[in-house]
């Protein structure tokens, strides 16, 4: 497993294709990682969210048990680029300049939402500001902001680590 | 360079760790995180390059999402290196600054510093790297609470230093 994919998959037309089509779920089907963690985005009333689904393999302390850190950085970070991927008018493919995640309260075992909201475009950067939260989403259990690189074309690469 | 006796110490040790590790941290074993290296407040880690993690499919560029967790866990491995006596601890915010796309294909190291330690809180940074620590692809500071006494619960629910 050492192979680079192959760049057979046209991001930038499915990306095209699923806001066409309106099916936010085509957005992360297509992108392995969110696959493997189980995200997903999804319309709920009218909202665009970011869905993980609870399983064992995310939890970060068996203890209390918790979910991995790194595992809600990843639901809020995914949910940001799709956010806008979504609002933005072109296909532009965000590249991360930077992420600040917190850690407000203990993500239980069960299913994490994410909210993603744009709240600054300008013609290079955008900031973007996520929440992810369980049952009740008045409590936050992790928040985030994040800025990216919005050059259109092949400048700018979607999920750049 | 240590005594070869020293070295084989430190080998079964590493070994001992990576077992503790991965038993009781399930989505490090997901990732297939494992410690290779540890010192006084200090920690380096390794996730396997693998195409589940990619983010953008069609460079096979790992997703942000697993170079945080892979920064989460091993900031969080430096201050439990750094700790008198071992205490639950729980990440209070981290940023992770994306310096470079990771190299598709390629393993990525990360080496975190604790480089404060108080009586409720833990300061980290550290690289993600593939093999010039002073060539990064992301660099990352996190702070972390450290719960005060057994049985009060965890940190990440109380959150206020």
């Amino acid at each position: 497993m050492t192979e680079p994919c192959d760049r057979s998959t046209g991001l930038v037309e499915l990306i095209a294709e699923a806001k066409r089509t309106n099916q936010p779920g085509r957005l992360t089907d297509i992108v392995p990682y969110a696959r493997f963690m189980g995200l997903s985005m999804r319309h709920v009333a009218g909202e665009l969210l970011g869905h993980l689904t609870y399983a064992d393999m995310l939890i970060g302390n068996p203890a209390l048990p918790a979910l991995h850190g790194g595992a809600l950085g990843a639901l809020l970070e995914s949910t940001a680029i799709f956010q806008l991927l979504w609002e933005a008018e072109t296909v532009v493919l965000p590249k991360t300049i930077d992420i600040t995640v917190e850690y407000l309260r203990t993500g239980r075992p069960i299913d994490t939402w994410a909210k993603g909201i744009l709240t600054r475009q300008g013609r290079r950067v955008a900031n973007v500001r996520v929440e992810a939260w369980q049952e009740d989403r008045q409590r936050p259990i992790t928040i985030a902001h994040a800025h990216f690189l919005i050059l259109p074309g092949p400048e700018g690469e979607v999920g750049d680590a | 360079m240590s005594a070869p006796r020293d070295r084989a110490e430190q080998v079964a040790r590493l070994a001992q760790l990576n077992r503790q590790f991965h038993l009781v941290v399930p989505h490090n074993r997901a990732l297939g995180l494992e410690v290779v290296e540890f010192g006084d407040g200090d920690a380096r880690m390794r996730l396997p390059y693998s195409r589940d993690l990619v983010g953008n499919p069609d460079t096979g560029v790992l997703h942000g999402g697993a170079i945080t967790s892979l920064m989460d866990a091993c900031c969080g491995a430096a201050v439990f290196m750094k700790l008198p006596m071992p205490v639950p601890i729980a990440t209070l915010d981290l940023r992770i600054d994306y310096l470079r796309p990771a190299d598709p294909g390629r393993d990525v190291l990360a080496h975190a510093t604790c480089f404060r330690l108080t009586r409720n809180v833990a300061f980290v940074r550290g690289v993600a790297y593939h093999d010039d620590e002073a060539d990064p692809v992301a660099a990352a500071a996190g702070a972390f609470m450290l719960a005060t006494a057994p049985g009060r619960g965890s940190p990440r629910t109380r959150p206020s230093p």
